[in-house]
């Protein structure tokens, strides 16, 4: 067997072997997603959307749990998302080389990957158990804490994509520093940036932990940022957990709404980032 | 060697670089550099990659500042006043120093924007003399003919050779009184190069040029001037026609015939 024959063999057993191993890790997301969208569907109902989380035996919808949802998931991307911006741009533009810049890359890569249950129970020292209540308010902030180091990375390996030759010519033209940045480096990691907020509230919106120990959960209607508020996450933790098949219902409901709403965001974000890189 | 006073004492000196010494860190990139760019004259930099001539062009619009641990010493004087005093304005000089890079840079905007972008940062326009002085920018790149229909389309679809012009609008768009050129045409096809030059002869009406250029034949028919440059040494400054036709240092006449570089 000449020495080309045994490379061809070879290739073709990694070849399948590859192959194999990627249709085993997508089989599974498949049957989760297939199973999720079969067991959800058969609850989705206007009611759903219209109605508040019901108490066991009657009926209801998620309402509450999607507006609590939304509104905690706005106001942590709202604190977090500027402060990422802020930092990662600080790295990316001024900081890049020096001692500080590398710590807090550092730092940043700890909290990414983090356990966000340690960012809920960190949350809960700092600001439930203090204030000796739960709180829409905590809730966001621990989706904020959250937030911040996944847009601070993609902030910043977004603007390190900036060719420094649009910099220098930018400089080159007399712009100061923070016109170079805010119109140019700005403008053009433009999609980039959005993709990284998106992915951030992609991230955030399916949370259950660090809302579990702030935001808790609540079976009315709420603005009050300054009181408990239902979330879908935790909705979906609690009435799966449940013994009333309604309740289970509803659960698969919600990690529906919640999957399909991650969904977009990802399509919309990858739409964006091939618009960048293009 | 004080070769600013050799060449010629009649004409003006827009800009004249003295006794430069450039440091990348602990490299000596520059060793005691003098020449003169005359007004309204294209002066050309050339020699071996390495030789220091970009290096020497980007201290002309204090292009390293953006770079820690570069350093220049000596004198740098614009109208008699010295530019690399660290009181002077960054931001002022680069207005009145334009640089075109090799590559094209348009920004990520239209191409209107691009050449507005400059002028808007120094002078508040009404949007008629905006569009006026967009206008002249771009004739004075000869770009206008071919994007005056598509302004407000992205810079970023034209060719590279139009991109260029466009950077060229963009510097001439502020009105500085030097063009720094760092090799504009090594990424552009013949055609395009071509018309680059052609640009640079009717820019030279109007500015100060200095270019970088690797391309022996583009020094001669682009400048009044060249200066030679080896291992961060200025070896030799005159006239085009002299350096080209009857060098003085046998490393000149080396080059220029191709013996080494």
């Amino acid at each position: 067997m000449s020495i080309y024959a045994r490379r061809r063999i070879a290739d073709s057993i990694a070849r399948k072997l590859c192959l194999a191993a990627a249709v085993f890790g997508l089989a599974w997301l498949v049957g989760i997603l297939g199973v999720l969208i079969y067991e959800g569907v058969k609850g989705l109902s206007p009611a759903v959307f219209t109605q508040m989380t019901p108490a066991p035996g009657s009926s209801g919808g998620l309402l509450n749990a999607i507006v609590g949802s939304l509104i905690m998931t706005v106001l942590g991307v709202a604190v977090g998302a500027p402060l990422g911006l802020l930092a990662g741009t600080w790295l990316a533009e001024y900081g890049s080389n020096s001692k500080l810049a590398t710590v807090i890359r550092f730092i940043n890569d700890i909290l990414l990957s983090a356990p966000s249950i340690v960012i809920g129970l960190f949350v809960y020292e700092v600001i439930v158990a203090r204030q000796k209540h739960f709180s829409a308010l905590s809730g966001a902030a621990a989706l904020a804490i959250l937030v911040i180091p996944v847009v601070l990375r993609t902030t910043e390996d977004m603007l390190r994509l900036v060719p420094g030759s649009l910099r220098e010519a930018a400089t080159a033209l007399g712009l100061p520093r923070t016109y170079v940045i805010r119109q140019v480096s700005y403008r053009a990691a433009k999609a980039g940036l959005i993709t990284g907020v998106l992915l951030a509230v992609a991230r955030v919106s399916g949370e259950t932990a660090p809302l579990l120990f702030t935001a808790l959960n609540n079976q009315f209607f709420s603005f009050d940022v300054n009181a408990p508020m239902a979330s879908l996450p935790v909705v979906i933790f609690q009435f799966a957990l449940s013994p009333y098949k309604d309740w289970q219902q509803l659960a698969w409901t919600g990690a529906l709404l919640v999957t399909a709403a991650v969904l977009c965001l990802s399509i919309i974000a990858r739409a964006l980032e091939q618009r960048t890189k293009g | 060697m004080n070769v600013a006073s050799i060449v010629n004492a009649e004409l003006p000196v827009k800009l004249s670089v003295r006794d430069l010494d450039f440091f990348y860190g602990v490299h000596h990139a520059l060793k005691n550099v003098s020449l003169p760019l005359h007004t309204n004259k294209v002066t050309a930099f050339i020699g071996p990659s390495g030789c220091g001539k970009s290096t020497l062009l980007r201290v002309l619009n204090r292009m390293y500042d953006l770079y820690p641990r570069q350093r220049a010493e000596g004198e740098v004087l614009l109208d008699g006043e010295n530019i690399l005093d660290p009181r002077v304005d960054v931001n002022l000089l680069r207005s009145r120093v334009g640089m075109v890079f090799q590559k094209p840079t348009p920004f990520p905007m239209t191409i209107y924007e691009n050449i507005a972008f400059g002028i808007r940062l120094y002078e508040r326009l009404s949007k008629a003399d905006l569009d006026v002085r967009v206008e002249q920018a771009l004739r004075g790149a000869a770009l206008w003919n071919e994007v005056k229909d598509k302004l407000q389309s992205s810079g970023l679809g034209l060719s590279g050779g139009q991109q260029q012009r466009l950077c060229i609008a963009r510097s001439v768009a502020v009105q500085p009184d030097v063009i720094l050129f760092d090799e504009p045409c090594s990424a552009l096809d013949p055609i395009s190069t071509a018309k680059i030059e052609e640009l640079m002869d009717e820019l030279a009406t109007q500015y100060t040029i200095a270019i970088v250029t690797h391309n022996m034949q583009q020094a001669v028919r682009v400048s009044d001037f060249t200066a030679f440059m080896y291992l961060g040494e200025l070896v030799e400054f005159a006239e085009t026609d002299a350096v080209f036709t009857t060098p003085k240092q046998k490393k000149t006449q080396d080059y220029i015939t191709g013996r080494f570089g």
